[in-house]
């Protein structure tokens, strides 16, 4: 039988439960689920100040973590998140298992359940990867970013960063600016979603080789509003609340759509001479990892303004509030 | 529906001021004595024994707030993830005496998940049980210390205990239970 089932308070209003079972992209989240991610982290941090972060929520719960791309900050943010909620957590990492021996996406996925795993969390070079996932596996989904499509606990971690540092913690009208190369962006696609489903004043700048086909997608407007998109960095930073560098990929100077990164940094990088232009409160964040000298100056990376770190930290706690709402929907529920 | 009212406001004001009057009696003062309220109404109560704490002693006892969602047994249960209402605790707990204060005892299961919360927070000297309403059925090997009201029930019946802070008003009640038990989402 449940523990205290006599309490009726848990059927009277208050936050709408989560009814998600995967977690592909922030596009399928309401404002109510949003802001039920938001709550739950809030106590996810309170876990992690204590002497021990650790609680039993999802002991019995087996989650791996496939990453077919390289990566540090997310891959080890999930896995510390999984442990702080005692699951079990199985580690691959595509380079050393059999994909290196032709196996496919979806064979891999039916062996990793028929292991025993209840939660995936997944990257993929290829966008749309994860989808294809959660139509062959029976547990919950969770994108940990796919391709140049989405990466939405990035996206979720980073409103809960700036609704903790502006004041008032709301979005609503507030002047942010995500600057660098947005066409090859998971993480500005995540975050043009939310954030302008939040209200903010949304603007892109970079580039505008790195800006194709954002003019139309900034018209029409994503989650019901429109933004901003231009190659006018001094516009786009005057009175910024929030600016968020993005990582300059190295690669992308091969395909010729940047001459030379001394030239990206000298025409685009967030210098603290550049700031001046912007709020004298604004906040600064970046994804990373950062290419220090390029997209963003090292002593902005450190200024005081800088909420890079605290990326970092909120991202524990934004994954384990969505690996602990994720585990409650079970698989012949409420799917996506 | 409103069901059988078994203690009306003056009846909780009398049961808080006694067990607080226990409490301090029981730890032969109030050296090392903090209390620590269950969410969602553990939490008010807890507050009140305080202030009576402070009326009769001239002492202020540390309040804590303690949710046991993240430690339920029944988490792979139940349909949904239970909403968490928030943990609040700015002290120390080692050495302490730590008075968990909940408004209904029933099975014991959520005594059990808020003890392995508070080890999780240190090495209290002892934990005490303080309850408004103790309603047997337990099954668990767990008492309470400091009871408000000792009240025999089946397990048909549904015991509502409600509170100024929570509820607007302060009484406990027990009616009858039709669908809540078969449903399982009305957990705490």
């Amino acid at each position: 039988m449940t523990a205290e089932a006599d309490r009726p308070e848990a059927a009277s209003s208050g936050p709408v439960p989560w009814h998600h079972r995967h977690l592909l992209d922030v596009d399928i989240l309401t404002a109510a689920d949003i802001d039920l991610v938001m709550r739950t982290t809030d106590e996810m941090r309170e876990i992690l100040a204590r002497p021990i972060p650790k609680v039993p929520a999802l002991r019995g719960t087996s989650v791996t973590i496939l990453f077919y791309e390289a990566s540090t900050r997310t891959r080890v943010s999930f896995e510390v998140a999984a442990k702080n909620l005692s699951a079990d957590v199985v580690n691959i990492a595509a380079a050393s298992s059999s994909v290196s021996k032709g196996e496919s996406l979806v064979d891999t996925v039916r062996t990793v359940e028929a292991l025993g795993a209840d939660m995936l969390v997944m990257r993929h070079p290829a966008s749309g990867a994860p989808y294809l996932a959660a139509e062959v596996f029976g547990g919950s989904v969770l994108n940990g970013g796919d391709g140049w499509h989405a990466h939405p606990s990035q996206a979720l971690l980073d409103l809960y960063t700036l609704r903790s540092r502006l004041a008032g913690g709301s979005l609503v009208g507030r002047k942010v600016v995500i600057l660098g190369d947005a066409l090859h962006s998971r993480v500005a696609r995540s975050n043009i979603w939310t954030l302008t489903a939040m209200g903010a004043d949304l603007w892109i700048c970079g580039p505008s080789t790195l800006l194709r086909g954002f003019e139309g997608w900034a018209a029409r407007g994503a989650a019901g509003r429109p933004f901003t998109v231009t190659s006018d960095i001094d516009a786009a930073l005057r009175d910024a609340d929030v600016v968020m560098a993005l990582r300059i990929q190295k690669e992308r100077m091969a395909s010729g759509l940047l001459p030379s990164l001394r030239e990206y940094a000298a025409r685009y990088g967030l210098t603290r001479e550049r700031l001046r232009a912007a709020k004298p409160d604004v906040v600064v964040m970046h994804p990373g990892p950062m290419n220090e000298g390029v997209e963003i100056a090292a002593d902005v990376a450190v200024d005081p303004r800088s909420v890079i770190t605290a990326q970092v930290t909120n991202g524990v706690a934004v994954r384990m509030a969505l690996l602990y709402l994720l585990a409650g929907t079970k698989s012949g529920e409420a799917g996506a | 529906m409103t069901g059988r009212r078994i203690m009306a406001g003056e009846d909780v004001r009398r049961a808080t001021i006694r067990i607080s009057h226990e409490i301090v009696e029981k730890q032969a003062g109030t050296e090392g004595l903090v209390l620590i309220g269950i969410q969602r109404r553990g939490v008010p109560l807890a507050h009140r024994i305080a202030e009576a704490i402070l009326e009769n002693e001239g002492v202020e006892v540390p309040v804590g707030a303690l949710d046991i969602t993240f430690y339920r047994d029944d988490l792979s249960l139940v349909a949904q993830q239970p909403i968490v209402k928030g943990t609040a605790i700015g002290f120390d707990l080692n050495g302490r005496t730590v008075v968990l204060v909940d408004d209904v005892l029933y099975t014991g299961r959520t005594i059990r998940a808020a003890m392995d919360a508070l080890i999780d927070f240190g090495r209290p000297q002892a934990i005490r049980l303080a309850v408004l309403v103790d309603r047997g059925h337990r099954e668990l090997p767990i008492r309470a210390d400091h009871v408000g009201k000792n009240v025999p029930t089946s397990r048909e019946e549904i015991v509502k205990v409600l509170l100024e802070e929570t509820d607007g008003e302060d009484a406990v009640e027990i009616e009858r239970s039709v669908a809540v038990r078969a449903s399982g989402g009305t957990v705490a």
